[in-house]
């Protein structure tokens, strides 16, 4: 089976010089670092939101963005799903419309609003369906936001800072959830995250962002194990690849 | 990251920096003043140019055909005076306080864009014509008829210009991040130097923007001007009268090049002032 | 007097109005989204009406319209007669004042949409002309609706380039019937028709203001 996720590039942005490389197999891995490293940037590129200087990327073995040959798929032909720090969820559409909109693999209306309502059911958020997302709780919104990121089957979901515009409680309770419907599906996901606690819990695998490059790499491992088991292999740029690489023994990623 | 790594901008980064550098050049105060002046005198003047050439030009600069010229301009300037102080005053108010009949005070500062021009001419010969007393008033108050003269093109051109005046100081006012003006008011300015030394200074662009149109408009204002200043050969009869007046003569040709180069010169100026809002 | 001249006027508003929002909302979503050459002076071509007086507009409508040369040509083969002093004449002349309202607006509203949410519409999976209708127009509605009603007023308040044009049965429009009524001792007239036309105005821009300052969400 091809990786979720490969990733080879270089960015830059201004001052700021982004030069990353890693694969992600299955499972959740997790981006992790202070803002300004980079991770939000790394999501953008794999979503095709901006356009690597040079490098490679491809989801699910296929190649999406490759410089030299001059492949660059557009966003919507990448088969990702996504899901963003405040939701962007479109304000004059129902909860259920949002996430009827993102139902790609169907093409009648009814059979699409079906999808979606059993998505919202699957993320507890069956009694918003007729709500506009702006009478949502922020919790709520969040909840609406990943069941449009998954409702489109997607190949790999990007998760940017999901969580962190949320209060700490309802942190807790969308982690559990995010972690479960996730496990349930399988799609393989990359979240970023500057949250350690959360880094931990839901990753698992944690990828440290130093300031555009990677820090390093370790797996986590769950209390209850968990079927999928993530395999990743990092290359990482720089020499500081060993100090941050903490907790437990892992199949540590060989530079 | 100071920088939103979700803005999309797929240029190289090397043209980034090579295009930011050019235009800090091309920022600098001075050169931008340059640019605007040389725009302003550049625009009409190339309009006679292109007809006359230059010792013709000046010949019917001098000459009586150029009266509506000179009128407009003097009109134009004064009105666009009246108008810009009168609109920034509005649309500081309109920005920034609260108060019940906002919408309305905002529609009625607004009305000379949509409402007929004759109509606009109706009232204010009703209001300022000697028929009745405030008209009455009025020209003993200020010592000489303002009706069927050039103050009385002055009114009507103002008017003209206020909205646009009013809408893009408006726009600018609330345009301005509020926190640089909590920063000053922090500093113990107060409100009234808030105002004069932060706020207007940056929303000076738009602001200024919104005075070139206006002027613009005080320039091209007819349906009024006609009804109050009553298009008198030689002494009211501004350029957008005497170009409805005398159609295809070589006279109006000359009137409409100029206004031509005028307005694309003003609108020059208005997209330039807007474009580089946004890096400043 | 008055139900003429509020028909003819209507009508012709209304006219302008539908050529002018398909055009203006058209080329102002270009103008928002499209990255290409001459971008500026496209805009800027597209906004002279509002810089040039009305009068050098109807001075120009008439010498293209009525003068000699192709427009007149065409449209005396096709109808029998030039398009000056004619009901159509006067669409044309207020289509081309009214133009560049409906365009800045909508330029304006769509640029102003974040484009955080076109990019979510992106992400899962919507093709370009979806983002844009499901996204990016409803998104900018209320500008595009403001900017579609600001066309309509002025269209309806123009006299300088209506005037020039102006001239046969069917183009007399409310502000050439207030102007000739002012000055013919029609005083009542005069009066019902300015009071009518302030009614209209205000209205038109109360709307309009309210469409601006309420918030999207």
């Amino acid at each position: 089976m091809s990786a979720a996720v490969e990733v080879d590039v270089a960015h830059r942005l201004g001052e700021f010089e982004l030069a990353v490389a890693f694969t992600v197999q299955s499972g959740i891995a997790v981006r992790f670092g202070p803002s300004g490293s980079g991770k939000s940037m790394t999501l953008a590129l794999i979503a095709g939101l901006l356009r690597p200087d040079s490098g490679t990327i491809a989801i699910g073995g296929r190649v999406v963005v490759d410089r030299s040959r001059g492949i660059d798929v557009s966003t919507q032909q990448r088969r990702i799903g996504m899901v963003f720090q405040d939701g962007l969820l479109l304000p004059h559409r129902t909860v259920l419309d949002n996430v009827a909109l993102a139902v790609r693999q169907l093409s009648k209306r009814r059979e699409r609003r079906a999808v979606a309502r059993d998505w919202l059911e699957r993320v507890g958020a069956a009694e918003l369906a007729d709500r506009r997302p702006g009478s949502l709780s922020g919790g709520q919104r969040q909840r609406v936001a990943l069941a449009r990121g998954l409702a489109g089957e997607p190949a790999l979901l990007l998760l940017d800072e999901p969580l962190s515009a949320l209060d700490l409680g309802v942190r807790r309770e969308l982690r559990a959830l995010i972690r479960d419907v996730i496990a349930a599906t399988g799609v393989p996901s990359l979240l970023v995250t500057h949250d350690a606690e959360e880094a931990q819990e839901l990753g698992d695998v944690v990828i440290e962002y130093a300031y555009g490059t990677i820090a390093g790499t370790h797996s986590v491992e769950h209390p209850p194990p968990r079927p999928p088991e993530a395999e990743v292999e990092v290359e990482a740029e720089t020499e500081s690849e060993t100090e941050a690489a903490p907790t437990p023994p892992a199949h540590e990623a060989d530079a | 990251m100071t920088e939103d790594p979700v803005t999309p901008s797929q240029e190289g980064s090397g043209s980034r920096m090579g295009a930011r550098a050019a235009s800090a050049i091309g920022r600098s105060r001075t050169v931008r003043f340059a640019l605007i002046a040389a725009a302003l005198v550049a625009g009409p003047l190339l309009g006679i140019l292109l007809i006359t050439k230059i010792g013709p030009a000046i010949l019917w600069l001098e000459s009586p055909d150029s009266g509506p010229f000179w009128l407009s301009l003097r009109v134009a300037l004064i009105a666009t005076a009246l108008a810009g102080t009168a609109g920034l005053g509005a649309g500081y108010l309109l920005a920034k306080k609260r108060f019940p009949g906002r919408d309305l005070l905002e529609a009625i500062g607004s009305v000379p864009i949509i409402l007929p021009p004759t109509v606009l001419g109706y009232y204010l010969l009703q209001l300022l014509g000697d028929g009745n007393f405030a008209g009455r008033a009025l020209t003993r108050l200020i010592g000489r008829p303002i009706v069927f003269t050039v103050t009385g093109c002055v009114v009507a051109a103002s008017i003209a210009a206020f909205p646009f005046c009013m809408r893009a100081a408006r726009a600018a006012i609330e345009g301005v991040d509020p926190r640089l003006e909590q920063a000053a008011r922090a500093m113990g300015l107060p409100a009234w130097r808030v105002a004069l030394q932060v706020t207007v200074p940056l929303a000076r662009r738009g602001i200024a923007a919104g005075v070139t149109l206006g002027g613009m408009r005080a320039l091209g204002e007819y349906g009024a001007t006609l009804m109050v200043g009553g298009n008198i050969p030689g002494s009211t009869r501004t350029m957008s009268l005497a170009v409805a007046d005398a159609r295809s003569t070589s006279e109006t040709h000359t009137l409409v090049l100029i206004l031509v180069c005028m307005a694309l010169a003003a609108l020059a100026v208005i997209s330039r002032l807007g474009r580089s809002r946004r890096t400043a | 007097m008055i139900p003429t001249a509020l028909w003819v006027s209507i009508r012709a508003a209304l006219c302008a109005t539908a050529i002018v929002s398909v055009t203006g909302i058209a080329l102002g979503c270009l103008l928002a989204k499209g990255r290409f050459r001459g971008r500026g002076i496209v805009e800027a071509l597209c906004s002279l009406p509002v810089g040039l007086p009305p009068t050098v507009v109807g001075y120009y409508l008439l010498t293209q319209l009525g003068g000699p040369g192709p427009v007149r040509d065409v449209s005396i083969a096709l109808l029998g007669h030039p398009l000056v002093f004619t009901f159509t004449g006067i669409v044309i002349a207020q289509t081309v004042e009214s133009f560049p309202y409906c365009l800045r607006a909508t330029r304006a509203a769509v640029a102003g949409v974040d484009p955080r949410l076109e990019q979510a519409a992106r992400a899962i999976g919507l093709p370009e002309w979806r983002v844009l209708l499901q996204a990016t127009l409803p998104l900018a509605r209320r500008g595009i609706v403001a900017g579609v009603a600001m066309a309509f007023g002025r269209a309806l308040g123009d006299y300088g380039a209506t005037v020039a044009i102006a001239g046969g049965p069917g183009t007399g429009t409310m502000p050439i019937v207030l102007y000739n009524a002012t000055f013919d001792g029609s005083a009542d007239l005069a009066r019902n028709l300015a009071l009518i036309q302030v009614a209209v105005a205000l209205s038109i821009l109360v709307g309009v203001s309210r469409l601006g300052n309420a918030k999207e969400w």
